[in-house]
């Protein structure tokens, strides 16, 4: 099956390529970019892109698609089916499902069923301990073999130190990716939002900002002295930034990403208790929002990524310390994103480089670029194209976000996972 | 169709002379009068004097009362109904400026009966506009007017007793 | 930064009457004023002989308590009494719901019953404004105190005992002591007292009983009672609840008193004529002396006469702004206020 995609603005950050051209596939892979057809080329099958723009497909850090376990919060069918409608075309998963993703079994259900849906790639990352329960290693090994392309503790404490440093060892030992999800448990235990004025106007428990930067700087002691290959997710204090920049300038290969939301929110926005707005980590300071965005120009965050948690509605109807955190983000991360260009604080190819080849650097995938030869998972959007954020427009079981009844700028219109359309407007 | 002012003071020397008639005839020898405030209370001030009275005078607010609250919400200010001697079995005299719908009348019956049960009631007006909602009377009355749909009539007081007739604007 | 809009928003009618009570954030001093004056007429009847107005007859109060109150709830069960009122009195226990279910299950069962107000109270902040935010439109919500957010009856009454004592609120220094970091009350305290333009708000309380940026919201923070008192004109003490020793909050009961608690030697800091006030209930020996409780300059049982006095008020200024806000908007004057003239 061979595909043209016409006339689009192509960006691929990787070859640094920003053109007008047609882009030739060919039986699941890049073929060439260019205005003439290759020798002997035959298109099976022609996409329109003018006017539109062409780009690798997304590839998100974090995700939850709730299953197994809370399928009436989402499902792996629902969900991807919302990632490839929003431009996604291969997605890190949490092992904080129910089993949890501690054991192959688990990690390769996920993966079948996934691929029964068949919309994106789904990687699991895998649990750093049994029942993340902080204590007892779970087989990384195992789990490694099982597809999982990295693990994390999620945002669970460990029982000791200790109990960490040998899991970074052993991670070490095998090279394998940990990904943290930094924040100490007693200073975030009771917390619902960001501590700060708005937290103590609104009389909201707070979660201080030393939550993240305590566990970020113990993370990067123990990575230091282990040498493990380390990844830091979802930050969300400019301290936090400083911390691992200072880490690499001392040689440290550290990397870390973002949630699009604390780039574009702060505590300020929870005014109202407005219960779509409560997140962990915890939407922080107008501060440290201008710190978050400094690390993405600066390229110490190397990455956005949706952090989605579809809920179910009943989840978010209740006191805002009594609902559930999260923000269904998988349709939204691509017209969020855009934003930060539209404010001018990156360009378009740079923002592009931040959801492809950004992501699949850190996950050491040779995706994320429209080189050819590799899979040819494309996104097309029109970056002009508005669209309103509602129960039609989602294709996620979670209907939670801020932006609910928003106008957005910027619709996918057409993804390609491996060659094959599996969505289009 | 009436415009301008009114004498007032004259119109309260009727009403005292019908009063005194009324009475007589009712045969209240001890009865306690009651104004409603504002313009009521005033009137009430001077035939108290002029009728001398034992019991002291009460002055009634009827503002809780009013059946028009949830239409047109609470006037912050209102002040404490004052009855100065147990109502209970005794003859009211019960006197207010203007009589039109007779809402007022009601609610102020509505307070008086919350205060214990009285012999009687006998009302007193200045003015009486007539447009009755209710069917309720006074028993003396200074003069009875028909207003246009733009007047409203307007008692000042308390020295001189004034009425005016004004174009609402 | 929205808040003004979003309060007036969520708890005025259009023409800025109140239909909802949730917080004093965002209000005018003048519809604080009114609610003041309001009071002041019913304080002026309840000390009558006959208690009782039909404000509301007819109308259905209920009470829902998610979180034990006696005191609070008896003031607001006899405000709408004295209102003539039917009154429904709920005490809905949180550990036995789950998460936000049974609140929304409870709220609309209770709408289903046709209630014309609830006055809630529950341990969540911002649980009002969810409340007033999922019932229907004719249902007004009076907040009895959510969580560490608000309490506005309470700082209401403290408001109306301040100005029967000291007039204006121009000049006034007002010192409030004690756990802050857990007090509903004295952050609607604290709004009420800037909106009718006290002069200074200190706040006096260790760091651990103390939110983060608290001076954001207006106030002096002092650690030491002999500077935060100097000149003061009004001292709220709040309540500290036994809970707090078990954390590391605070060390004992008997340090935060040779600390905190106030006495007549501590009181000698403040104006010779300067008040005391406490929300209640008193633990004696731990935020006040029997004798300053006790004592002349106590205004503490003013200050539950007067709860009845403000939540009468609140609760009649809401249900008319509630009834006038889902009236049809071409009612034109009766003619019984014609009369009234």
């Amino acid at each position: 099956m061979n595909i043209v995609i016409e006339g689009g603005r192509i960006i691929d950050p990787a070859q640094k390529i920003d053109t007008v051209a047609n882009l030739y596939i060919h039986q699941g892979t890049i073929l060439a970019i260019g205005h003439e057809p290759p020798e002997g080329y035959f298109a099976d099958d022609t996409l329109d892109a003018r006017n539109k723009i062409v780009c690798p497909g997304l590839i998100d850090l974090f995700t939850h698609l709730r299953e197994p376990g809370a399928t009436q919060k989402g499902s792996i069918a629902s969900e991807t089916a919302a990632a490839a409608a929003g431009g996604i075309t291969t997605l890190l998963t949490s092992p904080a499902t129910s089993p949890i993703v501690d054991t192959p079994a688990v990690a390769e259900l996920i993966q079948d069923r996934a691929a029964d849906a068949g919309f994106v790639r789904v990687l699991p990352i895998g649990a750093l301990t049994r029942g993340l329960q902080g204590e007892q290693l779970a087989p990384l090994h195992a789990l490694t073999r099982s597809g999982c392309v990295a693990f994390t503790n999620a945002r669970l404490p460990m029982v000791d130190s200790l109990a960490l440093l040998r899991c970074l060892e052993y991670a070490a030992t095998f090279d394998l990716l940990v990904i943290f999800q930094a924040q100490d448990a007693g200073l975030s235990r009771k917390g619902c939002m960001h501590d700060g004025a708005s937290s103590a106007r609104m009389g909201l428990e707070g979660i201080p900002e030393a939550a993240e930067t305590i566990e970020v700087s113990r993370c990067l002691l123990l990575i230091e002295q282990t040498g493990v290959r380390a990844h830091f997710g979802q930050l969300s204090c400019e301290r936090s930034i400083q911390l691992i920049d200072a880490a690499r300038k001392r040689g440290l290969q550290v990397t870390a990403d973002v949630a699009i939301h604390h780039l574009l929110l702060c505590d300020e926005d929870v005014n109202g208790f407005d219960s779509s707005l409560h997140v962990q980590p915890p939407l922080r300071s107008p501060l440290d929002r201008a710190g978050l965005r400094q690390g993405l120009v600066t390229d110490t965050l190397s990455a956005i990524c949706s952090d989605h948690q579809p809920l179910d509605v009943i989840a978010k109807q209740a006191p805002f310390s009594e609902t559930e955190p999260g923000i269904s983000g998988l349709e939204t991360l691509l017209p969020l994103s855009l934003k930060l260009v539209e404010q001018k604080l990156i360009e378009l190819p740079q923002l592009i480089e931040k959801l492809t080849l950004g992501p699949a650097k850190i996950l050491g995938l040779d995706s994320g670029t429209l080189q050819s030869g590799v899979q040819a998972d494309v996104c097309i959007f029109d970056p002009e194209a508005t669209w309103t954020v509602n129960d039609q427009s989602l294709l996620s079981m979670g209907k939670n976000t801020p932006y609910y009844g928003h106008s957005l700028k910027g619709r996918v219109d057409c993804t390609l996972l491996g060659g094959r359309i599996v969505f289009k407007r | 169709m009436v415009s301008g002012h009114l004498n007032a003071e004259n119109l309260l020397e009727s009403v005292t002379q019908e009063l005194r008639v009324q009475m007589m005839h009712r045969d209240l020898t001890d009865p306690i009068m009651i104004g409603i405030r504002t313009g009521g209370v005033w009137l009430a001030e001077r035939l108290h004097t002029a009728l001398n009275l034992n019991s002291p005078l009460g002055v009634l607010d009827i503002s809780f009362y009013r059946d028009d609250f949830s239409q047109s919400g609470l006037n912050p200010k209102v002040q404490p109904t004052q009855l100065p001697c147990p109502t209970e079995g005794r003859d009211l005299i019960l006197v207010d400026d203007v009589i039109m719908s007779g809402r007022t009348i009601r609610a102020a019956m509505n307070e008086l009966f919350d205060y214990g049960r009285p012999a009687s009631i006998l009302l007193v007006t200045l003015i009486d506009l007539q447009h009755r909602h209710l069917p309720i009377q006074p028993d003396v009355v200074g003069e009875r007017l028909t207003l246009g749909e733009d007047q409203q009539i307007k008692l000042s007081g308390p020295f001189p007793l004034a009425l005016e007739i004004r174009n609402r604007s | 930064m929205l808040p003004k809009e979003y309060y007036d928003a969520i708890q005025l009618t259009p023409e800025g009457q109140l239909k909802h009570f949730l917080t004093i954030e965002g209000l005018s001093p003048l519809l604080l004023t009114e609610i003041l004056d309001t009071a002041d007429s019913f304080v002026d009847m309840n000390a009558q002989q006959v208690k009782k107005v039909p404000l509301l007859r007819g109308k259905t109060v209920a009470n829902l308590f998610f979180e034990a109150s006696t005191r609070t709830l008896s003031t607001f069960e006899l405000a709408a009494k004295r209102l003539s009122a039917d009154v429904l009195n709920l005490n809905i226990s949180t550990s036995s719901t789950s998460k936000g279910e049974t609140l929304k299950d409870t709220l609309m069962t209770l709408q289903a019953m046709h209630c014309d107000m609830f006055v809630v109270r529950h341990s969540a902040s911002g649980a009002a404004h969810f409340i007033a935010q999922h019932v229907t439109p004719d249902v007004a919500v009076i907040n009895a105190g959510d969580g560490r957010h608000a309490h506005p009856t309470q700082a209401m009454l403290d408001m109306l005992t301040i100005r029967q004592h000291k007039g204006d609120f121009k000049n006034l220094k007002v010192a409030i002591v004690g756990d802050i970091l857990h007090s509903r009350v004295a952050r609607s305290e604290i709004h009420a007292l800037r909106i009718l333009g006290a002069n200074e708000i200190r706040v006096i309380a260790p760091a651990t009983l103390l939110p983060k940026h608290i001076e954001s919201l207006g106030v002096k923070v002092f650690t030491e009672m002999s500077r935060g008192l100097r000149d003061v004109d009004v001292v709220i003490m709040l309540r500290l609840q036994r809970e707090r020793m078990q954390t590391a909050l605070l060390p004992s009961e008997s340090e935060f008193y040779s600390l905190y608690g106030l006495t007549e030697n501590k009181l000698a800091y403040a104006k010779p004529d300067a008040i005391v006030m406490h929300p209640g209930p008193i633990n004696r020996g731990v935020e006040i002396e029997s004798r300053v409780a006790d004592g002349p300059r106590s205004v503490i049982l003013n200050q539950v006469t007067n709860g009845i006095a403000v939540r009468m008020a609140v609760m009649s200024m809401a249900m008319s702004g509630q009834q006038l806000n889902t009236q049809s908007s071409s009612f034109t004057e009766s003619s019984a206020r014609t009369e009234s003239l």
